[in-house]
Formats: C-alpha cells, sequence, structure tokens
C-alpha cells in the first residue's frame, strides 16, 4: 500500500471510530439535560436518579469521544498536507470558529457540570448541562461546514497565483445548501442513537426485573417505574429521530442529486440514465454494469428519491462519466459501486430497523405490561448498534460516494495527500491508532455495559449530598468544610 | 498592523494559555507519581484538576485550530513534518484523558494502578515534545521551495530541540508543584511547597540556559525576545521567594508568568518567521507568506474580537467557582 491508500485508511478508521461516541454525545447531553429539568421542576427522586444513572454513561463516552476528536483535528496536517493548503483559507475557519465557539463550552462547562453536583447552586449546575448540548450542537454545525465544503463547495475562488482556493464569502460557506440538509439529517441519526441506548438499557432492567424479581429489585420498588418511563422517553426519541432521519434525508437526496449525481447513480448502481428509475432492495450480482442475476426493484422509487418525482429521469454512472471527462479531462469518475451501492441501503435498513424495534417495545409495554421473552432482551441488545452501525454506513456512503474527489470537483483525493510523509510513517501511526482504538472501542463498551447493569444509583436523602434539594448548596457546605466532595475522581 | 501579524500574536497568545494551563495539569499528572504517598493522596491530586483540565486542553485545539485557519501553510508543512512526534503525543493525550475519567471506573488495583501509569505517562510525553516540536519552529526545518520538509527526525530531535523539552517539562513540574501548593490542604499542601522550593534552582537554570541559546540564536538578537527571556527567567526567582514566604497564591502567578514569558520568548525570537528553512532563507515560511487571504483573516478577527474574552470569562469563573482547597479529608 501506498501513502494514500495508508492515510485514507488511516482516516476512515479514526473517523468511523470517532463518530460512535460524537452522536451518542449529542443526544445523551440533551436526553440528561431533560431529565435533569424534569427533576428541578418535579423534585421527583426517580428523575434524579435517572438523571445520575445515565449521566455515568455519558461521561463514558464523552470522553473517549474528547479524546479521539483530537486525532481528527491534527491528521489533516499530517496526512493531507496539500489539501490543508488547498483549502485551508477556506476549511480552516469553520474547524477555528469549532475549537473556539463550540469545543470551549462543551468542555469548560462539562467539567463543571461533573463536578458541581452539591457544589455549585442547582440551577447554575443545571445551566451547565444545557450550554454543554448547545456547544455539542454548535460543534456539529460548524464541522458539518467544513465537510459540506468538501461536498459541495461554495463562497470561494480559486487563486491562480497562490494555487489555493480562497474564501470569499462565509456565509456561503455557512449556509450551504448541502449543510442545511446534512445538519438535521445527521442530528436526528444522533438522538437515534441516544434513544436506542436509554430504550435499550431501560427494556433489559425491565425483561430482567421480570423474568427474575429477586436479581433486579435489591430493596429498590421504584426502579421499574422509572426505567418505564426511560424506555418510554427512549424508543419516542428513536421514533422521532427515524422520522426525521428519514424527512430530511429525502430534502439531502435530492440535493445530493443536484450537486453530485454520481454518487446518487452509485447509490443505485444505475449505469444507464432512466425515466423513470426503479430502486433496487436487494441485488445478487456483480453490480458492474451487467445483468444481475436476481433484483427485487420497486419501479419509480428511485426517481422520487432523486427528484421527488415519479417520472423524474435520473442520469446514470456512464453518461455522467462522458459529462466528468468533458470537464475535467480523463480519469474515472465513479466511485467505488458495491460500496456506495450497499452502505446506502444498509444504513436505511438499519434506521428502519430501529425505529421498529422502537415501536414493538413501545406496544409491548403498553398499559404496565412488561414482555418477558428471551426476544425481548435480544431485541434490546440490539437496538443501540442499529443506530450506531447506520450512522457509521451512512458516512462512508457519504465519503466513499465522493470519490475519486477530495473536494467535489476541485482536488482528487491523490492529490490532497502530504509529499513529505513516508509510507513507513504513515504505517507506523495506522498501525498504532488501529491497535489503540480497537481497544478503546472495547474499553468504552465494557464500561457502558458494566455500568447499565447495576441499574438506578441510590441518591442520598434531602439535604446531604448529591440530592441537595434545589436551594441548598453552597451554604450547605460552607458549615462543614470537612465534608467530603459529593463528586471526585 | 497587518492582520497577519496580529493572528501571530493571537497563536502565540493561544499557545501561550495552552502552556500556562495545561502546563500545571502536566505537573500535576507527573507528581501523582512519586510524590502521592497513597491511593488517597493521588486522588486529592487528580481532583485538584478534574473540574478544569478539559478545558485547558482546548486551547491546544484552538491554537491549532486558529493555525489552520490563518497560516494554513504553517499547519500544513509543520504537521506533516512533526509527524511521528505528534502522533506520541496524540496517544498520550488520549490515553492521559481517558485515565483520569476511568481510574474510578473499575475495581481491582491492577486497574487503577495501570490508569495511573497512564497519567504519568500520558502527562511526561506531551509536556516534554510540545517543548521540542515549539523549539524546532525557532530553530527550524529542511524545507524546499514547495514549504515541503524534505528532513528526517534527525532534523527536529537535536540538542536545541531537546533542551526545549526540558524546558517545558521542568517548568511545568513546578508549575505544577506551586498549583499543588495553592490548591490543597494539610500535609500534600506543605510537601509541595518544599519540593517546589527544591526543583526552583534547576529549572531556572534550564530555562535561562535555553533562552540564552534561542535568543543569541539570531546573528541580530530581537530584543523583545530578550526582555521575555529575562522576565521569565525573574519570575521563577520571584516564584521562589514568595514560596518561601508561604504565598502560594504568588507563588502560581509567578510560574505562570514564567511558562508564559517563555513560550514569548521563543515567538518573539520566531517573528517574523513562522518556520524558517534551514536550506535557503528563499524556502522560509513567514507570517507574510504562509497567512490566510485578508478576508478569512478579516472574518476570523470579527469571530476572535467577542469569543477570546468571553472564553477567558467563563474560564476565570470555574476556577473561582472550583477555588475551595482540598485534601484527604475531601476524599469520598
Amino acid at each position: 500500500m501506498d501513502v494514500l491508500d495508508l492515510a485514507r485508511w488511516q482516516f476512515g478508521i479514526t473517523t468511523v471510530v470517532h463518530f460512535f461516541f460524537v452522536p451518542f454525545t449529542i443526544s445523551m447531553t440533551f436526553l440528561v439535560a431533560i431529565m435533569q429539568s424534569v427533576w428541578m421542576r418535579t423534585k421527583s427522586e426517580r428523575w434524579l436518579r435517572l438523571t445520575k444513572f445515565f449521566g455515568k454513561l455519558l461521561l463514558i463516552n464523552l470522553a473517549v469521544g474528547v479524546v479521539t476528536g483530537l486525532v481528527q483535528e491534527f491528521q489533516f496536517g499530517m496526512n493531507w498536507s496539500d489539501f490543508s493548503r488547498f483549502v485551508g483559507d477556506v476549511f480552516g475557519a469553520p474547524l477555528a470558529m469549532e475549537a473556539l465557539l463550540a469545543f470551549y463550552l462543551e468542555s469548560v462547562f462539562v467539567g463543571v457540570w461533573i463536578f458541581g453536583w452539591g457544589r455549585i447552586p442547582p440551577k447554575i449546575h443545571l445551566a451547565t448541562i444545557w450550554i454543554t448540548a448547545c456547544g455539542t450542537l454548535l460543534s456539529a454545525y460548524f464541522i458539518l461546514a467544513a465537510n459540506s465544503f468538501m461536498q459541495h463547495p461554495v463562497g470561494y475562488e480559486i487563486n491562480e497565483a497562490a494555487g489555493r482556493a480562497e474564501l470569499t464569502d462565509i456565509w456561503a460557506v455557512l449556509t450551504n445548501k448541502v449543510l442545511l440538509v446534512t445538519f438535521p439529517h445527521t442530528i436526528f441519526a444522533a438522538f437515534m442513537v441516544g434513544g436506542g441506548v436509554i430504550a435499550a438499557v431501560a427494556m433489559w432492567h425491565l425483561v430482567k426485573g421480570a423474568r427474575d424479581p429477586e436479581i433486579a429489585e435489591p430493596g429498590q420498588p421504584s426502579d421499574a417505574g422509572a426505567f418505564r418511563t426511560a424506555l418510554r422517553i427512549g424508543a419516542v426519541t428513536v421514533l422521532i429521530g427515524g422520522i426525521g432521519v428519514a424527512v430530511s434525508g429525502d430534502f439531502q437526496g435530492k440535493v445530493m442529486t443536484e450537486v453530485q449525481p454520481m454518487k446518487m447513480a452509485a447509490a443505485e448502481a444505475l449505469y444507464e440514465t432512466q425515466q423513470p428509475a426503479p430502486f433496487s432492495l436487494f441485488t445478487i450480482g456483480t453490480l458492474d454494469g451487467s445483468e444481475a442475476i436476481y433484483s427485487i426493484e420497486v419501479p419509480r422509487l428511485l426517481s422520487f428519491l432523486a427528484t421527488g418525482s415519479f417520472d423524474g429521469e435520473v442520469e446514470g454512472i456512464n453518461d455522467l462519466q462522458a459529462q466528468y471527462e468533458e470537464e475535467f479531462g480523463p480519469g474515472d469518475y465513479s466511485p467505488n459501486i458495491p460500496v456506495t451501492y450497499w452502505t446506502f441501503r444498509m444504513m436505511i435498513t438499519m434506521g428502519g430497523l430501529a425505529a421498529l424495534i422502537a415501536l414493538w417495545q413501545l406496544w409491548a409495554t403498553r398499559r404496565g405490561r412488561v414482555p418477558t421473552s428471551r426476544w425481548a432482551l435480544r431485541a434490546a441488545a440490539v437496538l443501540p448498534v442499529l443506530p450506531l452501525a447506520g450512522n457509521s454506513l451512512g458516512w462512508i456512503f457519504t465519503e466513499m460516494g465522493r470519490q475519486p474527489w477530495l473536494v467535489f470537483g476541485l482536488m482528487p483525493t491523490a492529490s490532497g495527500v502530504s509529499p513529505s510523509t513516508t509510507a513507513r510513517t504513515v504505517f507506523i501511526s495506522l498501525a498504532a491508532f488501529t491497535i489503540l482504538y480497537a481497544g478503546l472501542t472495547w474499553l468504552w463498551v465494557h464500561l457502558l455495559v458494566k455500568h447499565a447493569r447495576p441499574g438506578l444509583p441510590d441518591v442520598a436523602p434531602p439535604g446531604e449530598e448529591g440530592g441537595a434539594p434545589p436551594g441548598a448548596g453552597r451554604e450547605a457546605e460552607d458549615e462543614d468544610a470537612d465534608k467530603p466532595l459529593s463528586f471526585a475522581y | 498592523m497587518e492582520l497577519s501579524t496580529l493572528w501571530f500574536l493571537l497563536i502565540a497568545v493561544l499557545w501561550i494559555g495552552y502552556l500556562a494551563l495545561e502546563g500545571f495539569d502536566f505537573g500535576v499528572g507527573i507528581l501523582t507519581r512519586r510524590f502521592a504517598r497513597d491511593d488517597t493522596e493521588r486522588r486529592v491530586l487528580i481532583n485538584t484538576i478534574g473540574p478544569v483540565w478539559d478545558g485547558n486542553e482546548v486551547w491546544v485545539i484552538t491554537a491549532v485550530g486558529a493555525t489552520f485557519a490563518a497560516f494554513p501553510e504553517w499547519y500544513a508543512t509543520a504537521w506533516s513534518a512533526y509527524y511521528l512526534p505528534l502522533v506520541l503525543i496524540l496517544l498520550a493525550l488520549i490515553g492521559r484523558g481517558l485515565a483520569f475519567e476511568y481510574r474510578a471506573k473499575g475495581d481491582t488495583e491492577t486497574w487503577r494502578n495501570r490508569w495511573d501509569l497512564v497519567i504519568f505517562v500520558g502527562s511526561v510525553v506531551p509536556a516534554f515534545v510540545w517543548g521540542v516540536l515549539l523549539a524546532a519552529f525557532v530553530q527550524g526545518l529542511p524545507l524546499d521551495a514547495g514549504h515541503d520538509f524534505v528532513g528526517d527526525l534527525g532534523d527536529i530531535v537535536t540538542p536545541y530541540t531537546l533542551l526545549g523539552g526540558v524546558v517545558t517539562l521542568s517548568l511545568s513540574l513546578l508549575h505544577g508543584a506551586h498549583y499543588i501548593a495553592l490548591k490543597t490542604v494539610g500535609d500534600i499542601r506543605i510537601r509541595a511547597r518544599r519540593l517546589a522550593a527544591r526543583l526552583a534552582v534547576p529549572v531556572a537554570v534550564v530555562v535561562a540556559g535555553f533562552l540564552l541559546w534561542t535568543v543569541l540564536r539570531d546573528d541580530t538578537p530581537s530584543w523583545p525576545a530578550a526582555v521575555a527571556a529575562l522576565v521569565a527567567v525573574a519570575a521563577i526567582a520571584a516564584g521562589a521567594t514568595v514560596n518561601a514566604r508561604d504565598r502560594e497564591g504568588w507563588a502560581f502567578v509567578a510560574t505562570f508568568a514564567a511558562v508564559a514569558a517563555t513560550a514569548a520568548t521563543l515567538f518573539a525570537a520566531l517573528y517574523p518567521d513562522v518556520l524558517p528553512s534551514t536550506l535557503d532563507a528563499a524556502n522560509d515560511l513567514t507570517t507574510a507568506n504562509a497567512s490566510s487571504s485578508d478576508y478569512t483573516l478579516t472574518v476570523m478577527t470579527w469571530v476572535a474580537v467577542p469569543f477570546v474574552p468571553a472564553v477567558l470569562a467563563y474560564q476565570s469563573w470555574v476556577y473561582w467557582m472550583f477555588r475551595k482547597r482540598i485534601g484527604v479529608q475531601h476524599i469520598p
């Protein structure tokens, strides 16, 4: 493998793994903030226990999300220095804004939230988790602005003398039409992850408790009630997220057909331009344009996805290839078709299955019912994995579907790689990061499961540490300077 | 003032902020090893930086992001040249960040001991390697006419840059000792003061030697660099004096100033280059030829003007919020 392949694998591996943690953080921060807000309003202990329980899972995830994010910022320069030179004038701006506007907010205020239990006034403490949540959204917006520029460059002009793209309109970059459809799609998809985790953990506890009342109810009669509430929150979040993902994805498909028709043609392995075009659910064959061995097709569906009309014309790979050769010169302008074809379908399948399981959960637990079959536990176990996989597949589709371009229409991927690095250097770092990230992922799963298993934490009776009612806080602590911290590493 | 000069200054400020803030939490991380006598003491140390270390680390993310936005050539050339040292830093920072959060999340002593080792190594490595890399900016690298790095690791790791690493490492240690003395009560506080007293002279010597070398590298030494170097050494001396009088707050302020002045010396010596070429002065990367367009710099200036002070304000508020000292009796 040469530097280019190694650098691409490194970006792929580190980014996909990083993006296990990102949607979890975005959604779970909001969901925990909501739980804490309900507690503040109702003063009901159940909500405090849910806040602390899911808050702990959030922190386990947040830590690994934060540290893996560092690699992202550094590797543009390390592996892709010619890309950084070419687009830095445009691309660097949203990254720097992300750091200055979003990362400080998240990192500073989450620290206050972690250590602030019982140490700062409860209203300010609640504000810190909301500020953190807003920080994660801002962060997503800026990073997607940078990515959307690579998908559909806007607000720039090429400075021939300097040999680079230069920013001419920051608003165009921050209101890129690709960004405006990608942001909601990404955020709704993120909420499917957090909702899925909450619904799954709650379901597992409910079912376990019903199957074996002795182990799951250590003198905590309210656990089942609290988990039932959590399950509803989680499942409804997955459903709302699922609907949002589908609707925003539909908009996105139309924008993508407009700005990167090749990506949509590749998503269907559609070689010849068709009107109307069908959408295949499943194909056995090589996907190289030859006759498929077996295929299930829904007539006219691709026309609708791509153009909004069941009669719309969808351009095929061959026609687009001819157009691009005319525009950019000889070369292969189609992405890896099997990868785009299958990731696109699998993405939709994963999201759809997650929504179905959430729907079934709501049905199965209606009016006080608790399912006790082994299948209910299995469904709980796969529920968080499905939206996570959907997120990853969606990104693999988006990024692989843009190939051979790094910045669509401006810079081929092969031109962006660092000229000064050697394959050996990249290999060393690829190996190191792959091993480390495999370990991190294992550790993440291990700790999440370990801390999700025991059930809701006890909270101290009102007036003491974590359970301090709103209004107590600093004054109470001043009376006893040697009282242990309510939270400590 | 040229916008590119303004952004050079801002990036210098961001690095200064990073080294002065994360510097002490590196120092605390290093001191968890030998200085802390048992697990409870170790937890006291970790909890002094618990609420703030993550916010401190954002300074480097912002410094690098600002470099990417304002000086893409500088970011591209330096970061591809510094490849393996940066991998080391990343591995260390990843491990360290996780260790703070995860060490209490397991049950066994082995689990805790392993994470403690990660905290130690994860603090030593970046405290040292960042110094090497910042010194390498001043020293310069073999860059060709396309501003690409054509050397190897031996061009980055030299006696001068290694001494730079020793400087950031030893300053972090002293700064960390002052921070511990400021943030703890009881026996740890007294021992931290004593440790700082013992460290002051060797640290001052190393810093003075390195900064003298830095200033004299230039045929025409830069006056701002010379002044900053004097301030750095004077600040360490002042820190030792107030530390001996048990004024921990002022001692911390003194090493804060020492770290800041040391970094300022490097950036003052660097200016107007951002990364000189050791092959040919024509290949130097400068604030002029490495910078972004005026439009980008203008946009970024409009972003920085309100938000840098805002960040300073709320981050200071957090330090104020968690101003209480802690000791072994506070560990639950």
